[in-house]
């Protein structure tokens, strides 16, 4: 998205319900920034990432994706994490050998008592991404607002 | 080879083994064979056939098969059974309605491949041994089999038979032929390069769904991409998103379960090498979480139903 003829990337955050949305959660009331970009999906355990989701996001306009869930051993569910992260691991991979960068995806263990984490992730999430630029190879032309 | 496979189906029919037979039979065309269930030693003897065009993987015939009643007999060579153990490891085939013939299998043959080599107006011929010999509207035309292997058959992984009741032939052993070094060669390249070679493979999809509809991993009763929920069910690709991403979502449901059978490039009629995208999972897999070939045997975990705790994490970019 162009605002003011600068580049504002969109940021799709999908954040564990036990872990990282309560990180996030906590670096707002501790009045930490992190730049608006970044849009929070919350899920209920970083294992419910269906894969689709982050290509749809993709789809939808989204220059970025980042999942956040809990440390690995830290699942509030036991395992997920571990799944998620063995998923996630071949998606990217995947997601690379197709030609999309591979700083437009990233995985990040955030708990509930890492607020600083969390905006300090989004931060440089979202940095990263500006450098890249728009992501025009996985969207949809369709989906572009106007 | 074929009057071994002729004999043995009727030999099981008729001493009430097997009630049907699941074997090849010519189709449209001589290099068109289709699977075929026989039920009765005449059709066997007019229509059976195991020449070098039977690439028909049978094991994902054999989930409906199976249930049908009565006893199926099947002919599996050594990459259909590496197939059918994935299925029974699924719990997707009823394993004592079966009776399962394994064979030994040279390498099948592409009849692009044969045609490239200039034998054209084929009218008929002998296509069973290590030499094809065609009679052609030009003449008689004869090329080693080995010299037009289809391309799956030439990075063949295995020629072991990993589950059968019976073998006929020989067993073989697994083999190392090299059938990443394409993969590694797309990995080599820059990522607009690779983004150029998929966007001009994968364009020329026309969503008949072949792929999906032969593979045997892909055995769901019901489909995402038959899901008008899903928003990817469209019979055409409506757009370059599900162009590129119709086959990554289907290469991600199978992986960890793909056997490497090389049955969606074969059936593809745009040639789209899709089993490139199944290998880049095996790959990857092997490499990270340790050697596993689907179907193999009966018991591991596969790799996605499965973790350490020490599992590398998802590598980073070099940007940020």
């Amino acid at each position: 998205m162009q605002v003011n003829g600068q580049f504002q990337p969109t940021i799709v955050a999908f954040c564990c319900n036990w872990c990282s949305y309560a990180g996030a959660d906590l670096s707002g009331t501790n009045r930490l920034q992190y730049p608006a970009n970044v849009k929070i999906i919350r899920i209920p355990c970083s294992c419910r990432l269906n894969p689709m989701f982050i290509l749809r996001a993709f789809q939808r306009g989204a220059d970025g994706v980042i999942l956040c869930g809990c440390h690995p051993g830290d699942c509030h569910y036991t395992t997920g994490n571990y799944y998620a992260r063995r998923r996630m691991t071949l998606l990217f991979n995947m997601l690379e050998y197709l030609g999309i960068e591979r700083d437009r995806t990233r995985v990040e263990w955030v708990s509930a008592a890492e607020g600083a984490k969390f905006a300090a992730t989004m931060n440089d999430f979202v940095e990263t991404i500006t450098r890249l630029g728009e992501n025009k190879r996985l969207e949809d032309l369709r989906c572009k607002s106007k | 080879m074929q009057e071994q496979v002729r004999a043995k189906a009727i030999e099981l029919l008729q001493s009430g083994t097997c009630d049907r037979i699941l074997g090849w039979k010519t189709g449209e065309f001589f290099y068109d064979v289709t699977p075929a269930v026989f039920t009765t030693v005449e059709e066997i003897e007019k229509d059976l056939v195991y020449n070098a065009f039977c690439g028909a993987n049978f094991s994902k015939y054999l989930i409906a098969e199976s249930r049908k009643g009565g006893k199926i007999g099947a002919f599996l060579k050594p990459c259909d059974t590496y197939s059918f153990q994935q299925l029974l490891k699924e719990h997707r085939i009823w394993r004592e309605n079966t009776y399962i013939v394994g064979l030994s299998c040279p390498g099948m043959c592409d009849m692009d491949k044969i045609r490239e080599a200039g034998i054209k107006g084929v009218t008929g011929g002998d296509f069973t041994g290590e030499t094809l010999s065609f009679e052609t509207l030009y003449g008689q035309q004869e090329i080693a089999r080995e010299a037009v292997l289809a391309e799956r058959c030439k990075f063949c992984k295995s020629k072991k038979l990993v589950i059968f009741d019976e073998l006929l032939g020989e067993q073989g052993e697994e083999r190392e032929t090299g059938r990443f070094d394409e993969v590694e060669r797309l990995e080599a390249m820059t990522a607009e390069e690779r983004f150029a070679f998929w966007q001009q493979e994968l364009s020329k999809c026309i969503r008949c769904n072949a792929c999906r509809n032969v593979c045997p991993a892909c055995s769901c009763e019901k489909c995402v991409f038959d899901n008008p929920k899903s928003g990817v069910e469209n019979k055409a690709a409506a757009n370059s998103f599900e162009e590129q991403l119709f086959h990554v979502i289907r290469a991600f449901h199978v992986a960890g379960r793909c056997t490497d059978c090389g049955e969606c490039s074969r059936v593809c009629p745009q040639h789209i090498p899709l089993h490139l995208l199944n290998r880049k999972f095996i790959k990857d897999i092997n490499e990270i979480y340790g050697p596993y070939q689907a179907g193999a045997d009966p018991d591991t975990r596969p790799p996605l139903l499965n973790f350490n705790q020490g599992d590398p994490e998802p590598k980073r970019g070099d940007v940020g």
